[in-house]
Formats: structure tokens, C-alpha cells, sequence
């Protein structure tokens, strides 16, 4: 066998039924909770983070519920802070920065690589539940102590509220310590797992975005630690480093925050970047355009993330010089942003375009991510931004990012590596439909509050004028859409693990390593040593139409 | 990954690595990327310093009077000595001297110790005294009976003399009534919200008391916000001292191995990391010292 599974791995992909993979090589509640598996924590990570969507989303629904009418709706003004705060914070903390990196890359990074592990399967079990630790802390605090500061913390409110800020920032600061260490375990992992033949610019470029995002949670993370511990001091023993009213400085604090928070901001985007490279590229079934400037792109933007904070506070109090260079170094952002978009359409011109669901997801993201990323040109110039500050159009702009963006990127990331993770299909016509409700209502959601925002309608109110409330029903109405699209999407998810169909090890015809293993992977991820290739090397994947899926027909290298 | 099952893993490589040099190799790597995040950590705290001390740089020059040159000069010489005997005892790791190893981390553990011993008896005087961060800082507050009555004094003055005025508002020669404010005159910056304030003036014979007893008596005017400086002082020595806690505990575990003889010349990877990270706590004290004990 082993001679044969050295020219075709395909024949070495398709085990026989009942061979053991990842899932089934050990049972009960200890094989899974004391796992040190990359691909066991990925899908632990994956439900956690998912959870937690699903209970911001919640949120989410309430607070658009809330602002259907002026004044009461549902809920008074204190509740309704602390429904956008908990929207907020769990979106950010415990959804958007982990879900990609801890729960996709978990489980994607060391079978792409061609690794067994990652570096540290230890730390990376460690990591998890300091993150569940950390989780449940923030949650609990949240729920029973209330916060109403916002996620951002800002002083002075947050040394002089009531509310809980010593809880919920100690879990913040878990959290973070949780991303230090699945970045630094990334990290390593790719400096120094990489089997032989496999270089840099042999990496996928999903890997390529793991590395530039984990870079960020190394670097920028702590400096969050400490402006958190040092909040938690301004709070327990008054040392007045941010409190004006001892002659502290208030926008130091933003100062600090921003200094971890833009860069996070990219923790966010960057994998998502790196998913769609995958998508665009494997459902053209056709080679990236232009590998080497997405990569590149790629750690560009990690580095223009730390110089470009100071845009969060130009109307803050910052001096002229300040605002003009940070506004001038915000807008060379837009070219790596841009070098990506212009290599997807480049890689799909002439390609053979599939449109299953994945790729629906990717081209949304491109069409999404335009919007997003041009909406952010206004905000960076200076005179603009004096007016769209704390508006709506800032609400907007970020959530066509953030969720028009990361969130339909991880969505589509998840259903282009279901088959490989649980080894089943989903039903692609359920799916198709949930991917519409989704895309149709966020638009609808968020478009409305792009033309509300530049009409004036400050964010964060709850208590706002006539006139704007139709532009507030008409985008609730998109939300209940959206989450009835993403409704659906569960069903169909949990459905597929009971009913679906088994997954074959290459469904999609991708190209890269982890297409090459058995779906689910063995417990090792490769029962032989796979050889590396050029990641986007799509001649020899032939489509078999009677089993619906994708084999590898090429002669292979010699063994590295 | 050419990557042979049959090949017979030594003891100690886990079974993702192929060789124990990679292995050992990516242990380095993300110690001093941990490192890294370390010194970003305390490095907010650089940043806060450096802003208010420009800000405030005659708060940092009196202040500082406070601190124990000599017992931070001690403490400085106390962890540069443990850094050398962990490099020692890294070196005996190597050499596979198991003796030396276990003597080397012992002395490393026993100036961890030292240190956290002397800065407890520099806290406990700064707690004795009142020069605490913040709403805290109540310099004086040593003899709390007196203070409280003076306090309780003061006020009682304050209360009559007010009440005098309302009662028979005192009047020009022409038997005009003079206006007075009886708002109290607001206190400038940030002094009016320090706790204690307008309490913490010493007599000359309290001050020599002072002096006799061993208490710093520091030149110059007291300026405005010498809680800054505690405020800082607390927070840097403070995150540094739960990273010799957490160094201790690290070196207890590593002589714990040790004495088990877990170590030998082909794996002393957590000897040498734990090293690394005792040096690198050694070295942001070597910053400290002279940053918060030697201004002016």
C-alpha cells in the first residue's frame, strides 16, 4: 500500500469504511477534554465560538428590537446599554478574534502545513480552556453585575460607573492571554514544523494570513494586558494614571486601547483575508493571481495595523500633526486591501467558476469587503470625519467589515472544510437558500444605517427623532432576516452530521495539503508523508461524476 | 516530513517532532516570543512612566527621596547574582553535573527569595508611612489617633467659624457688612480630591521624631501629586515582583525535576528555558532600579 499511496494519494484518501480517523480513534468525555489533538481543540473552539455568536447574535435581534420605535420598545435605557455592551464585547472577545485563528486554523494549520501538531499541543490545550475560563468569567459578569461601558472601556465613565469593569476587564485580560498563546504557538509552528520541500512560497496562503494575524496577537496583545491591569488599579486603588480629575489623561487610555485594538481589528480581518485566498482560488480551479503580493499583502497590513491607532481618536483632542499623519498613514492601508481584491478578480477572470457554497460566500465577501473598505476612506479624511464620528455610518462601516467581511468569511471557510472536519456533506440547495437570507438581509440591515448615519443618527443612542425611524425599522427588518438565514444554517449543519452524506476526501477539488487527507483526517492527519507541491497547482484534479468528487492524477515529484 | 514510524523516538521527543533538535529548537523560538510579549507587557508601563514623569518631573525628583537606595542597590545585587548562578546551573544541565544543577537552582530560588524578602520589608515601611498610589497616598498616616483628631479639629473650627459669620457678619468702619464668600476657595488641580489633604503638615519637633525614628526626611518643597510617583512605583515593582513569584515557582519545579534527575546532556530544554525567562525578570529589575531609586 505504501507504494501505492506514493503515486496516487488519492488511493491512500478514501480509507476502507470503518478505519479509524480522528473522531472514532478514541471515545467518552476525557478523549476529547484532555485531548492535546489540533483538530479535537479545533472543533471544541469551533462550538464555543459559535455559541457565543449565536448569543451575541441574540443580542444583536434585541437591541435592533429596542430601536424599532423611539424611546421604550422593549426595554429602558439601562437595559438597552448594557444589550449593546454584551453585543459587543462577546462578539469581539469571545467570537471574532478566535473563531478563524483558534477554531478554523486549529484544525486547518497543521494538516495544510503537512504537520502533525501543532508546536505546543500542550499550551494549545492550555490556551483553550483559559479562553473557556475567561469566557464564562466575562459572560457571568456580564450577566448578573451588568456592564454598560461599551467593549472599549473608556475612562473616565469606566472608573466611574457602577456597573461590573474589575470583573469584566480581569476576563478580558484572560481572553487575551489565551490569543498570546495560540499566536505564539502559529508561530511556531510554521517556523519550525514545515516538513521538507515545504518553503515559504509553497505555504497556502490561508497559512500566510495565520502567520501575519498570529504575529499581531503576539505583539499587540499585552499591551491590552497592561492597559487593562492598569485600569483595574485606577479603579481598585485610584492611582489617577487615567483619571483627569487627578490629573491623569484620559486619552492616554485610548492611546493604549487603540494601540492593541486597531491591530486587533486586523486579527479579525486578516484570516479572513487568507480564507477567501483559499475560496476564490480553489473554486476557480485555477492558480492564484499574483501568490506572492497576496502574501505579502498579507504581513503589510499586520505591520500598517500598528501605526494607524490614532484614527479612533481624531476627534479625541489629539493635535493637528497627530490627526493629519495618522490620517495620511490610515490611507496606505487601502493598498494591501486593495493588491488582494484586484489578484481574487484577476484569479477568477478565465477561471472555471463553480459556484457551490463556498465560493458564494467568497465572491459576498469581495462585494462586501469593497464596501467596507471603501466606507473607511471618508472616516480616515479628517473634515469628513468630524461629521460621521460616533454616527451610524461608523456602526455601519465596521459591521460591512467585521461581520460583512470576517463573519461571511468564516462562514464560508467552515462550510468549505465541513466535509473535511466531520467527514459529511451538507445539503447545498438549504445552504444556497441560508447564504441568500444572510447576504440579502445583512445588506438590508446595514446599508440603511449607512444613509441614516451621514443623515446624523448618533450611534450608540437609544432615544433618537422621527425621522429617522424608518431607516431604523427598515434595517431590523434585514436583521430578522439575517437571523433567520443563519437559523437555517444551523439546521442544516446539525442535519448534515446525523443525515448527510458521506464526504468524499477531495469534494471541492481543492489543491492544497489537507485535500490530500482522508476526511475526517486520521488521527495523525497523513497516514503517509504527503509530498508538497505548489499549493495552487490545480492540472491532474480530475472530477470522477460518479462519486462526485475530485482525484489526484498527476505525476508526483519524488519524495522530497 | 520524511518521517519513518519505525524509527525509535528518544524518551523525551514528542511524537509531532522528528528530531530532538527541532524539537528543542521551536521551545527556544516561542520562549522568546513569550519574552517578547513580556516586555511589551511591562512596556506599557515604560510608556506610562516616561509620559508623567515629563509631565510631572518634580513629583519624580522629590519622591524618589523616599525609596531605600541601599536596599534596592542590595536587591539589584541580590537578582544579578541568581542570574548568574541560573547560568550556572543551566551550564551544569549541559554538562550533565547534577549536583551542580541542583546547588546552581537552589541558590537561584534562595535570591528570589532574598529579593521578595527585602522588597517585603521596603512595602511594609511604605505602608507603614502612607505613601500608597492614589486616594491611598496619606503620608503621615502613621499616627492615626493624632491625625484624626486634628482632622476632627479642624473641621470643628471650620463649622464654628462659618457659623460666627453667618450669625454677626463683621462690618466696615462705615457699618457696611463685608462680603464674604463662605464657599471655600477651590482647591487648585488635583489637590483638592487627595485625600487627607491640608492634614499632612509635620511640627518641627514631630519632624525630628521622624528623623530619630529613621524616616526619610526629603529636601525640598512637597509638590502637587506626589501619588503619581507611588502610583507607578507600586505598579512596576509590583507586576515585577509577581514575575519573581512566578520565576520561583518555575526554578521549585525545575529543581523538583532535577532532584528526580529528569535531566541529562541530550534534554535540558526546560533548564535552559526557565533560564531565559529568570534573566530576562533579573533584567527589566536592572531598568527599574535605577528608573524609580537614582532620579536627580
Amino acid at each position: 500500500m505504501a507504494d501505492a499511496t506514493m503515486t496516487n494519494p488519492s488511493a491512500a484518501s478514501t480509507p476502507p469504511a470503518g478505519e479509524m480517523n480522528y473522531l472514532t480513534c478514541a471515545r467518552g468525555w476525557k478523549s476529547w477534554f484532555l485531548t492535546l489533538d489540533h483538530k479535537r481543540i479545533g472543533i471544541m473552539y469551533l462550538i464555543a465560538t459559535m455559541s457565543s455568536f449565536g448569543l451575541a447574535g441574540l443580542f444583536a435581534l434585541l437591541v435592533r428590537t429596542e430601536l424599532l420605535t423611539p424611546k421604550d420598545t422593549i426595554v429602558d435605557a439601562d437595559m438597552y446599554n448594557q444589550f449593546f455592551t454584551l453585543h459587543g464585547a462577546i462578539m469581539v472577545f469571545l467570537f471574532i478574534i478566535p473563531s478563524i485563528p483558534a477554531a478554523l486554523g486549529n484544525f486547518v494549520l497543521p494538516i495544510m502545513l503537512g504537520a502533525k501538531d501543532v508546536a505546543f499541543p500542550k499550551l494549545n490545550l492550555f490556551s483553550f480552556y483559559l479562553w473557556m475560563f475567561g469566557g464564562i468569567f466575562a459572560v457571568v459578569t456580564l450577566a448578573t453585575g451588568g456592564l454598560d461601558t461599551g467593549w472599549t472601556f473608556y475612562t473616565p465613565y469606566s472608573i466611574e460607573t457602577q456597573t461590573a469593569v474589575i470583573a469584566m476587564t480581569t476576563g478580558a485580560f484572560i481572553l487575551g492571554f489565551s490569543s498570546i498563546f495560540t499566536g505564539l504557538n502559529f508561530i511556531v509552528t510554521i517556523h519550525k514544523l514545515r516538513p521538507p520541500g515545504m518553503t515559504w512560497f509553497k505555504m497556502p496562503l490561508f497559512l500566510w494570513a495565520i502567520y501575519a494575524t498570529a504575529i499581531l496577537q503576539v505583539i499587540a496583545t499585552p499591551v491590552l494586558g497592561i492597559t487593562l491591569l492598569l485600569l483595574i488599579a485606577e479603579r481598585a486603588l485610584g492611582v489617577g494614571i487615567f483619571a483627569a480629575s487627578m490629573g491623569g489623561d484620559p486619552v492616554m487610555f485610548q492611546h493604549f486601547f487603540w494601540f492593541y485594538s486597531h491591530p486587533a481589528v486586523y486579527i479579525m480581518i486578516l484570516p479572513a483575508l487568507g480564507i477567501v485566498s483559499e475560496l476564490i482560488a480553489c473554486y476557480s480551479h485555477k492558480p492564484i493571481f499574483g501568490y506572492r503580493f497576496i502574501a505579502w499583502s498579507s504581513i503589510a497590513i499586520a505591520l500598517f495595523s500598528f501605526i494607524v491607532w490614532g484614527h479612533h481618536m481624531f476627534t479625541s483632542g489629539q493635535s493637528e500633526l497627530v490627526n493629519m499623519v495618522f490620517s495620511a498613514l490610515t490611507f496606505s492601508v487601502s493598498i494591501p486591501s486593495a493588491i488582494k481584491v484586484f489578484n481574487w478578480l484577476a484569479t477568477m477572470y478565465k477561471g472555471a467558476i463553480t459556484l457551490q457554497t463556498p465560493m458564494l460566500y467568497g465572491l459576498g465577501f469581495i462585494f462586501l469587503f469593497t464596501i467596507g473598505g471603501l466606507t473607511g476612506l471618508p472616516l480616515a479624511m479628517l473634515s469628513v470625519d468630524v461629521h460621521l464620528h460616533d454616527t451610524y455610518f461608523v456602526v455601519a462601516h465596521f459591521h460591512y467589515v467585521m461581520m460583512g467581511s470576517t463573519v461571511i468569511a468564516m462562514v464560508g471557510g467552515m462550510h468549505h472544510w465541513w466535509p473535511k472536519m466531520f467527514g459529511k456533506m451538507y445539503n447545498e440547495t438549504a445552504a444556497r437558500i441560508a447564504f441568500v437570507l444572510v447576504f440579502i438581509g445583512f445588506n438590508v440591515t446595514f446599508f440603511t444605517q449607512f444613509i441614516i448615519g451621514s443623515q446624523g443618527m448618533p450611534r450608540r443612542y437609544y432615544d433618537y427623532e422621527p425621522q429617522f425611524q424608518l431607516g431604523h425599522q427598515i434595517s431590523t427588518m434585514g436583521s430578522y432576516v439575517m437571523g433567520l438565514g443563519f437559523l437555517l444554517m444551523l439546521g442544516y449543519l446539525l442535519h448534515s452530521l446525523v443525515r448527510g452524506k458521506k464526504a468524499p476526501a477531495n469534494p471541492w477539488g481543492g489543491s492544497t495539503l489537507e485535500w490530500v487527507a482522508s476526511s475526517p483526517p486520521s488521527h495523525h492527519n497523513f497516514d503517509e508523508a504527503p509530498q508538497v507541491d505548489d499549493p495552487y497547482d490545480f492540472t491532474g484534479i480530475d472530477y470522477k461524476p460518479d462519486t462526485d468528487e475530485y482525484v489526484f492524477n498527476r505525476p508526483r515529484a519524488a519524495k522530497a | 516530513m520524511a518521517h519513518d514510524h519505525a524509527h525509535d523516538h528518544p524518551p523525551h521527543l514528542a511524537h509531532h517532532f522528528d528530531t530532538p533538535q527541532q524539537q528543542f529548537e521551536s521551545g527556544k523560538l516561542g520562549m522568546w516570543l513569550f519574552l517578547a510579549t513580556e516586555i511589551l507587557l511591562f512596556g506599557g508601563l515604560f510608556c506610562a512612566y516616561a509620559v508623567y514623569r515629563y509631565m510631572y518631573p518634580e513629583v519624580f525628583d522629590y519622591a524618589h527621596q523616599y525609596l531605600d537606595k541601599v536596599m534596592g542597590g542590595i536587591n539589584t545585587v541580590v537578582l544579578i547574582c541568581s542570574s548568574f548562578t541560573m547560568a550556572w546551573a543551566v551550564r551544569c544541565a549541559q554538562t550533565e553535573n547534577r549536583k551542580g544543577l541542583i546547588l546552581g537552582l537552589a541558590l537561584t530560588l534562595l535570591g528570589g527569595a532574598g529579593f521578595m524578602g527585602i522588597k517585603y520589608v521596603e512595602y511594609a515601611h511604605k505602608i507603614h508611612d502612607g505613601l500608597l498610589p492614589g486616594t491611598y497616598y496619606d503620608p503621615g498616616g502613621h499616627d492615626p489617633e493624632s491625625l484624626k483628631s486634628a482632622r476632627e479639629a479642624k473641621l470643628k473650627a471650620a463649622a464654628a467659624a462659618v457659623a460666627t459669620e453667618a450669625a454677626a457678619p463683621q462690618k466696615t468702619a462705615d457699618g457696611k457688612p463685608i462680603e464674604q464668600s463662605t464657599i471655600a476657595a477651590a482647591p487648585r488641580g488635583p489637590k483638592g480630591l487627595r485625600k487627607g489633604d491640608g492634614i499632612h503638615t509635620e511640627t518641627p519637633e514631630k519632624a525630628d521624631e521622624h528623623a530619630a525614628a529613621g524616616h526619610v526626611q526629603p529636601h525640598g518643597e512637597r509638590p502637587e501629586g506626589v501619588w503619581w510617583f507611588f502610583g507607578i512605583y507600586f505598579l512596576m515593582t509590583g507586576l515585577h515582583g509577581f514575575h519573581v513569584l512566578a520565576g520561583m515557582g518555575v526554578i521549585g519545579w525545575l529543581l523538583y525535576r532535577s532532584i528526580k534527575g529528569h535531566f541529562n546532556k541530550d534534554y535540558f530544554a526546560p533548564v535552559d528555558l526557565g533560564g531565559l525567562y529568570w534573566h530576562l525578570v533579573d533584567l527589566i529589575w536592572i531598568y527599574l532600579f535605577p528608573l524609580l531609586y537614582l532620579i536627580g
